[in-house]
């Protein structure tokens, strides 16, 4: 089925946030700071004040301060918790300093230009290599939530011992979310106690719960809208400065403000994929079996937070390794806290990993297929658990026929095109089903149409075309004859786009909420006399595309519809709580899953652990004298349990590689080491990748079933096809070249030096 | 951006006039830098003249070689048959340009006077010698991974010409028509329009503030003829050179009669290669020859830490170049 939102975005009637229009809106425009580190002395605003059309001009002197900054909430829902312009002091360069509210965005942005900020400039401290940052042991990452310590088993011991060891150390550059729409927001006061937010956002739930919070005011008065999204990769998913400022503004001023993030603002509004290093030590048997994976992070964070991304989760479960090892370092610099960004954790994390699998598979002289298999975990490891469904081995053998994987050649540095050198490489993909629920709507009218709502979000991927299709099939209408609705915390609570729960959660919402008009609708049916089920039991009557029918006879039965017009109701309304991964088995197969006889003492709720699993291939021609690399054919094969949507999964998955590849040979965001700020924040200078980066991409899903992860089995799929894309394209560049790139992006300066240096 | 009035100047007259009574103002073509760049506040205007109306139009072959309007726009000139037929390094080093949208904006003249996307000199929240005389460079010490190897001085290492079509037309020894507010015209050729930064970075080219690029005219030589541009970026499209080189070779009775080598991306401005160009002039060619021009069109180059592959970058890139054209 194709989009159903796809007309409205070409004709141009689908309106993003900031495109919304309400009578009376003002424009706002940060000025941001331009040292990072240091306070403010003085403000001047007297040039700025005398454009035309100045509403106000909010500094850190008059801005309206919010009820609670986010360091006095317990809950927390945002990455940072810092709240610029509550004092004099700068932490970071790009701080939001000033806020001009003008009649005319043009006023706007010429007064914020116009306004003198004076600084003490104190010397930044500009990452976690900086001579000047102390690495420290956070304990615990991301506001506490996840251990910045796991061990299984005895990793150093093991590594010791063991006949094969490998250790490499492997580094991230700052990577920039860079969605094609910038952050927006369109704060809408109707009174001192009722506020309507257009917002760019992942997450409606999130920022109105932050809103509240912040406000002092109930959730019930604070609206967020977002009907569309164009791309957010994590970082609309946060909460960031310019929302609340953009609020307190608006009240302030009693008018509608719209502000909207400029294009070098992205680079220090909305986080970022911190600077990082892993070291990875890997111990492994003569005959490739892994037996101890050490492995430690370095990486920057925020003066105030201590988040980093969790490369180490997928090192625990993606291979049958008896023991394990991570440990973070974090350094504080001056720079805003970084935040999840597509595949958090994963992405990175596959880099290491992967690229570490094919040295092994290399200095073993085994197949890189070969020795995933001798490393295959029938199990989770990380947990004991079982898997509640796993194809990876079958994606590997369709993604290595669709490839031609037999015809590659072993020895790196071999196969020539012309004056450039080729290689092959694979890499697996991985990411855990993160258990989520929400609540749907469901509304059938006797015409024969439906409304259904849910609260959740479109990134753009498919929310709408995917809900559509699940609501027609659970109603029996044509997809033409439903209208979903979503991206309104009026609407029933749904999760966000993020961490790849949308689908599976909002399609158990809606299943469990056209559930519940079944229901209703099979009680009017067994208690009305022209009903063919009249007098059946309702727990006789099973349910099947808007059908009812006698479970033993299913002849006998007719449609939701027919009897709701009998019923002479216009309409009826069913509501639900849908569950995706654990509390979904919980709920359907006991506390213990379906899995009675594990008795793994270490398992904690739910009998199985869930992830979705994928296998890409590539090829690469690189360039031994300009060190280009270029890519020139790519297969991704994944089991993601039931694909909803063939057309729009397969445009994910294309998406993931793409937003891959742009992480593995071009994104990269320069600090300058002296200021601490940014020295490409724009889309020219900060690459990501054109169409002729990009060559013709084959996605296939393998057929899987998981009963366990939710009604309809369906996985998340959102940032599986970017897991393990980096490690690929490294790996086909050693098999093109006997060069093994441990530092990302992979660009043409770091290429010819490795060439220059001996195999 | 700041408020700044507009004019649309019908004859070339007006617009220098107004240009040179006015030290503030602009011209403007098709604007690609020129908003960029007031959008960034990195150049303030206070009145735009917009040239567009102005008869410097057209392709054409003159007995001084090909005559190109400077109001050309990139992909006009960049798809012509004369461009393409007898300066293939002209059209490459248009068509490897920015993006189809840019190219279709972007005028001939315009680019000529692209300026540098050194990113210390486009935000203004950093020092920059070539932005604000006297503050300093950050580059020297900090992201220097895009700029300069030769022709750096201490106040300024920016690629001061960032694109293409400037280092084709400086290998092709092309001459600029420049016309001032008294109607008088001269030329000079593109070899002598740069400056070094020296100790003066903000002074890039001999252009008076009354002077208008009028036209660029190409001799028509048989190196030309058999010229190629050869681009090095980091992606495959709509980005900088890291390196590029534009090189024409005439070569009868298998020994080189002239050369024309000139490099992109690694100078402060066009880098033409004159002794590499004499080394080349008289030999057979082969890798081991362009390999020798390639050490001398390099030599004296100063890398700094981020910036040092471009030695070696140029160097293949230029190999690699003559080699093509040599058909090797």
């Amino acid at each position: 089925m194709d989009r159903v939102d796809g007309p409205a975005k070409v004709t141009g009637a689908a309106r993003y946030s900031a495109e919304i229009n309400v009578p009376g809106t003002v424009y706002g425009v940060l000025k941001s700071s331009t040292i990072a580190k240091g306070r403010i002395t003085n403000i001047d605003t007297t040039a700025a004040a005398k454009e035309p059309g100045i509403l106000n001009i909010f500094t850190h002197q008059n801005l309206p301060k919010p009820a609670k900054t986010p360091k006095q909430i317990e809950k927390w829902r945002a990455a940072q918790s810092y709240l610029p312009m509550q004092d004099d002091q700068i932490q970071y360069a790009g701080q939001p300093v000033a806020l001009v509210v003008a009649a005319t965005l043009e006023a706007a942005t010429q007064a914020a230009a116009l306004i003198k900020v004076t600084y003490q400039a104190d010397t930044p401290i500009d990452s976690y290599h900086d001579p000047k940052a102390e690495l420290f042991d956070p304990q615990k990452i991301q506001q506490g939530k996840k251990d910045g310590h796991v061990v299984r088993g005895n990793p150093q011991q093991a590594f010791d011992g063991a006949a094969i060891r490998h250790e490499a150390t492997y580094v991230h550059a700052i990577n920039h979310h860079s969605p094609m729409e910038p952050a927006a927001t369109l704060a809408v006061w109707e009174g001192a106690d009722k506020l309507t937010v257009y917002e760019a956002s992942q997450n409606v739930t999130m920022h109105q719960g932050n809103l509240a919070e912040l406000l002092g005011m109930p959730r019930e008065q604070i609206r967020v809208v977002t009907k569309y999204i164009g791309g957010g990769f994590g970082c609309k998913g946060s909460f960031w400065p310019h929302t609340i400022l953009t609020v307190l503004a608006a009240r302030a001023v009693n008018r509608p403000v719209k502000l909207v993030l400029t294009r070098p603002q992205m680079f220090t509004g909305v986080g970022h994929r911190e600077d990082q290093e892993q070291t990875l030590k890997m111990g492994a048997t003569a005959d490739g079996k892994l037996v101890s994976i050490v492995h430690s992070k370095k990486a920057t964070t925020s003066p105030w937070d201590n988040y980093t991304e969790s490369n180490g989760k997928i090192m625990d479960m993606l291979y049958a390794c008896p023991n394990y090892s991570t440990v973070y370092e974090l350094a504080r610099a001056n720079v805003m806290t970084s935040v999840w960004m597509r595949a958090p954790g994963e992405a990175p994390g596959s880099f290491a990993l992967e690229s570490s699998m094919d040295d092994l598979a290399h200095q073993l002289n085994i197949d890189p297929l070969e020795i995933r298999l001798r490393n295959y975990a029938d199990h989770d490891h990380s947990s004991g658990k079982p898997w509640s469904s796993k194809s990876l081995k079958q994606c590997y053998t369709r993604g290595a026929e669709l490839f031609g994987w037999n015809k590659r050649n072993p020895k790196p540095g071999q196969t020539r095109r012309g004056n450039l050198l080729v290689g092959h490489g694979m890499a697996s993909a991985t990411y855990p089903v993160h258990s989520s629920q929400g609540t749907a709507r469901v509304r059938l009218f006797a015409d024969g149409h439906a409304v259904v709502e849910a609260g959740a979000t479109d990134l753009g991927t498919g929310t709408y075309t995917v809900m559509t299709q699940v609501s027609a099939d659970a109603l029996g209408l044509p997809p033409e004859k439903i209208r979903f609705e979503l991206g309104d915390t009026r609407l029933p609570t749904a999760p966000g786009s993020g961490g790849s729960v949308a689908a599976g959660t909002v399609a158990s919402s809606i299943m469990a909420a056209a559930e519940d008009v079944w229901d209703k609708v099979v009680k009017m049916a067994v208690a009305d006399k022209k009903s063919p089920l009249y007098k059946v039991k309702p727990t006789d009557v099973k349910v099947e595309l808007g059908r009812m029918f006698l479970a033993k006879d299913p002849k006998k039965g007719e449609t939701l519809l027919a009897a709701l017009g009998r019923s002479g109701q216009p309409d009826i309304e069913g509501s639900g709580t849908g569950k995706y991964g654990a509390g979904y088995e919980e709920k359907n197969f006991g506390q213990n899953g379906a899995d009675q006889n594990n008795d793994n003492k270490e398992k904690k709720s739910g009998g199985h652990s869930m992830h979705s699993f994928g296998a890409h291939f590539c090829e690469v021609e690189v360039d031994p004298d300009l060190g280009t690399v270029r890519i020139t054919r790519w297969v991704g094969v994944h089991g993601v349990g039931t694909v909803l949507n063939l057309k729009t999964a397969t445009s994910q998955m294309k998406g993931g590689a793409i937003y891959g590849i742009g992480a593995a040979l071009m994104e990269d965001t320069f600090r300058d080491p002296n200021f601490a700020r940014y020295t490409n924040a724009d889309l020219a200078g900060y690459h990501i990748p054109v169409n002729a980066d990009i060559p013709e991409i084959q996605v296939e899903f393998v057929p899987e079933t998981d009963p366990y992860i939710n009604y309809l089995g369906v996985k998340g799929i959102g940032e599986l096809g970017m897991v393990g894309v980096a490690a690929a394209v490294g790996n086909a560049i050693f098999n093109a070249t006997g060069r093994r790139m441990r530092s990302l992006p992979i660009t043409p300066d770091k290429m010819l030096e490795a060439l220059r240096l001996p195999a | 951006m700041n408020n700044f009035s507009y004019i649309q100047a019908d004859k070339a007259k007006e617009a220098t006039a107004a240009k040179r009574d006015d030290k503030s103002a602009a011209f403007i073509a098709g604007g690609t830098t020129l908003i960029d760049l007031m959008k960034l506040n990195v150049e303030n205007h206070d009145q735009l003249i917009d040239v567009n109306m102005l008869p410097f139009r057209g392709i054409e072959m003159t007995k001084n070689g090909l005559r190109i309007g400077a109001l050309e726009r990139m992909s006009e000139v960049g798809e012509h048959p004369l461009v393409v037929q007898n300066f293939p390094a002209v059209s490459e080093s248009l068509l490897l340009a920015a993006s189809a949208q840019l190219r279709n904006m972007a005028s001939i003249g315009g680019n000529v006077l692209q300026r540098t996307r050194c990113g210390y000199f486009r935000d203004t929240a950093f020092p920059c010698n070539k932005r604000e005389p006297g503050t300093g460079c950050p580059a020297l010490e900090g992201d220097n991974r895009n700029l300069a190897i030769l022709g750096t001085s201490s106040a300024c290492i920016a690629t001061s010409y960032p694109g293409d079509l400037s280092v084709a037309l400086t290998a092709l020894d092309a001459v600029l028509t420049l016309e001032n507010a008294k109607g008088k015209q001269r030329e000079v050729p593109i070899t002598k329009f740069y400056l070094l930064p020296g100790t003066t970075p903000q002074k890039e080219t001999v252009l008076e503030a009354d002077e208008l690029i009028v036209a660029v005219t190409i001799p028509q030589t048989a190196a030309a003829r058999k010229s190629k541009y050869l681009k090095v970026r980091d992606r495959s499209s709509y980005a900088y050179a890291l390196a590029s080189a534009a090189v024409g070779l005439e070569v009868q009775g298998g020994l080189i009669r002239s050369a024309r080598v000139a490099l992109g991306g690694v100078g402060t401005q066009p880098w033409r290669c004159s002794e590499a160009e004499k080394m080349l002039v008289g030999k057979a060619p082969s890798e081991a020859v362009f390999r020798a021009a390639a050490e001398v069109a390099l030599r004296g180059a100063k890398p700094r830490e981020h910036n040092a592959f471009k030695v070696e970058m140029a160097q293949n890139t230029l190999v690699r170049a003559l080699s093509e054209v040599a058909s090797l």
